[in-house]
């Protein structure tokens, strides 16, 4: 026995490396030995970019998710069971659809939520529609996911391109910036930016606009000089931004640098890249599907709680996960069921929920759209900004009191969707 | 074509040459890394694919030591540190890998520049940081009808000022001629019993500190996030090919009509292109003169 010992014994280098061999395989292989299924969870599985250009606003997603999942389990759990999310890097397309497979087949998750870009959260769907799996949509935009790609199983809480164009737009025409002006638009060259200048073309032509110019940009160019050059040469009324993630900021960081002045929209947008241009840089007319500074109850205790967390205030892909989490939980609470379904069947008939808007929300029966208020942003000048959070101030809810909240959403023949 | 359109203001030959201008300066943010990349790269054989982390590196100093230092100082005080941090990894990594396979150098650079994006991210956050030209470097030049910011024209004094100053090191300097003699013939310079090694660390901290102070100077103008420090490398890897390894003038023409070919690409209002013809360039200069434009035949490297 002795004599064994001493020759299993291990060095304390070894020992080490034996720990840390150990640590390493148990972080890999760990998912399948802690999640077999047990009846007092309800786990989901939350799956979003957290690397490369979109990972940004896929870390205020993750950070919203983790929220919500604690509040609901403050608050009880769903079914009396406890609230779990099983939270991945989605990377790109392809992994996105691994991963969501593995979720759905190996862990067993109720449904899957999240997701920002639009070519990932199409390979999602398929797997979702094969497996007749729930997937909520948190921030991919494309019109084309709820018309010709829609699927009975996926639900967009994230609002269309052409919501976005047409809140926007409203602000454009009441400025005079639309009929008989010309614009300079800038668009990202993949499927969202052409999906994007696709819309806004039909709304420009629609309201009487025309354009100087619309130039494709590629996904990863940094330097805008070039273009900025071309903007001054073709004097536009109103240059328009439909690109995306960090190239917004890299645009107004050197809109600004040049001295431009001409006056600047956007259709595709999002809160982190005006907090990233900051105060000196940010300027123009936006979209916003929701922002911190919204005064409804709801809104201010969501702001309140994720400032408290996380010491700065969320951004809009946050209002996203969170309300998708918050409003799956609620569903399964007043079912009493997890089952997909049911679930299905009481979104699809009109169930309402409190969006942290005004006016309450609910899915659209025809293309699973979550039909809410939409809002436009103006920039602030840099001298009345206080802090570096509230750069712009606010629009009414677009549409007003008196209308149909249906009117910024696609309408006739604009995206049509055949559920299968 | 959408360019017609666009050119109303002003006669087409006008926007043409500024286009032209504006790519030439444009260069110039390829140069300051791809300068460094060159240097480790000749001298011991480390393909550095955490070149792009140093630059971010320096992109992050500068946010945290502007407020307390001013712009100017952190100036001088990131790349410098950056260069510390470089001496740190030649010392501690780069060194174990000086002759062995380039595809170790190549995997532990890879690791590296990974650790360093999620330190980043882990310290800083995944969203993007602001930081804006100081006020006093704000404004724009106008050269007749040509606009240029005051700011991308200090920027490209800086540039030349170290263009220059890195030649004067390594062409009229005793250091210079220890580091050239290196690139060529390592054996002999040992055989003569002069140790690289001083030098290495040197070339290593300078390469390095370079991209610490591109990181600087293009904070202000680009969008300020973990990932960065990928945007630039990949660019600058094309323009250290086309130039010719162990090439220092190779480089710097390299960037520079890198920079051109671009602005001329969108002068002809192919903008959907600028980005594919700098890698149509470099498939070129590979099919045709596989060394690079510059390239000196480096023996231990074929």
């Amino acid at each position: 026995m002795s004599e064994l010992l001493k020759t299993t014994r291990l060095s304390r280098r070894q020992a080490l490396a034996g720990l840390g061999a150990g640590a390493a395989t148990g972080l890999i292989t760990s998912p399948s030995i802690i999640l077999a299924q047990t009846p007092d969870v309800v786990r989901f599985g939350h799956l979003t970019p957290r690397t490369g250009f979109l990972g940004p606003l896929g870390e205020y997603g993750v950070m919203a998710a983790e929220l919500a999942v604690e509040e609901i389990n403050a608050a009880g759990g769903v079914n009396g069971r406890k609230l779990e999310a099983l939270k991945e890097d989605s990377v790109n397309p392809q992994t996105a659809s691994t991963k969501a497979e593995r979720m759905i087949e190996r862990d067993k998750v109720a449904c899957i939520i999240g997701e920002i870009s639009s070519a990932s959260a199409l390979t999602i769907a398929q797997v979702a529609g094969r497996t007749k799996t729930l997937f909520v949509n948190t921030g991919a935009n494309s019109d084309a996911l709820r018309g010709e790609s829609c699927n009975r199983y996926m639900f967009h809480v994230e609002h269309q391109n052409s919501m976005y164009v047409k809140s926007c737009g409203r602000s454009l025409m009441a400025q005079g910036l639309v009929k008989g002006k010309k614009w300079f638009s800038l668009t990202a060259d993949y499927a969202f930016g052409h999906d994007l200048l696709r819309v806004a073309k039909r709304f420009m032509e629609a309201n009487g606009g025309q354009f100087a110019a619309d130039k494709l940009v590629p996904t990863d160019a940094t330097d805008f000089s070039a273009l900025l050059l071309e903007i001054r040469a073709a004097k536009p009324d109103l240059v328009i931004s439909n690109l995306a993630g960090n190239q917004i900021t890299n645009f107004l960081k050197q809109y600004s640098e040049f001295g431009l002045t001409f006056p600047v929209a956007g259709f595709g947008f999002d809160t982190a890249l005006a907090w990233a241009a900051g105060k000196d840089n940010f300027g123009g007319i936006w979209p916003s599907v929701w922002h911190h500074l919204i005064d409804t109850p709801s809104s201010k205790a969501f702001v309140a709680a994720f400032t408290k967390k996380y010491g700065k205030p969320p951004e809009n892909q946050a209002w996203g996960d969170y309300m998708a989490v918050k409003i799956m939980a609620q569903s399964m609470n007043e079912l009493k069921s997890t089952d997909t379904p049911k679930i299905l069947e009481h979104w699809e008939k009109g169930a309402k929920f409190d969006v942290m808007k005004p006016r309450q929300g609910y899915f659209r029966a025809s293309d699973h759209q979550l039909i809410s208020e939409m809002y436009t942003i103006t920039a602030l000048p840099a001298a009345q900004v206080k802090n570096q959070w509230d750069l712009f101030t606010s629009s009414p809810p677009v549409p007003g009191p008196d209308e149909n909240m249906e009117v910024i959403a696609t309408s006739g023949d604009e995206a049509v969707c055949k559920m299968s | 074509m959408s360019f017609h359109a666009a050119n109303e203001g002003q006669p087409l030959l006008t926007l043409f040459i500024q286009q032209v201008l504006n790519g030439l300066l444009d260069g110039v943010y390829y140069l300051l890394i791809a300068l460094g990349l060159s240097l480790i790269f000749s001298l011991g054989g480390i393909v550095n694919l955490a070149h792009g982390a140093f630059y971010a590196i320096g992109a992050y100093l500068t946010i945290v030591l502007a407020p307390h230092i001013g712009f100017g100082g952190a100036m001088v005080a990131s790349p410098v540190l950056v260069a510390l941090i470089g001496i740190v990894v030649e010392r501690g990594l780069f060194q174990r890998f000086y002759r062995s396979d380039p595809i170790l150098s190549l995997l532990l650079t890879f690791g590296l520049a990974m650790v360093a994006e999620q330190s980043l991210r882990m310290i800083f956050g995944a969203p993007p940081l602001s930081f804006s030209i100081p006020p006093a470097l704000r404004g724009q030049i106008f050269i007749g009808d040509f606009i240029y910011s005051r700011y991308r024209a200090m920027l490209l004094l800086i540039a030349a000022a170290c263009v220059l100053g890195l030649w004067f090191l390594l062409q009229r300097t005793a250091f210079g001629r220890v580091v050239r003699a290196g690139v060529q013939n390592p054996d002999m310079v040992g055989a003569l019993g002069i140790s690289l090694q001083p030098y290495m660390v040197a070339v290593a901290g300078i390469g390095i500190g370079l991209a610490g102070l591109a990181g600087v100077l293009l904070a202000p103008i680009y969008s300020i996030h973990p990932a960065m420090g990928q945007e630039i490398i990949t660019p600058a890897f094309v323009v250290v090919v086309i130039g010719g390894l162990g090439s220092f003038w190779g480089v710097v023409v390299a960037a520079l009509m890198v920079g051109l070919v671009k602005g001329i690409t969108i002068g002809l209002g192919f903008t959907q292109w600028s980005t594919a013809v700098i890698y149509l360039m470099m498939l070129l200069v590979l099919l045709f003169r596989p060394r690079g434009l510059f390239g000196e035949r480096i023996q231990r490297f074929e």
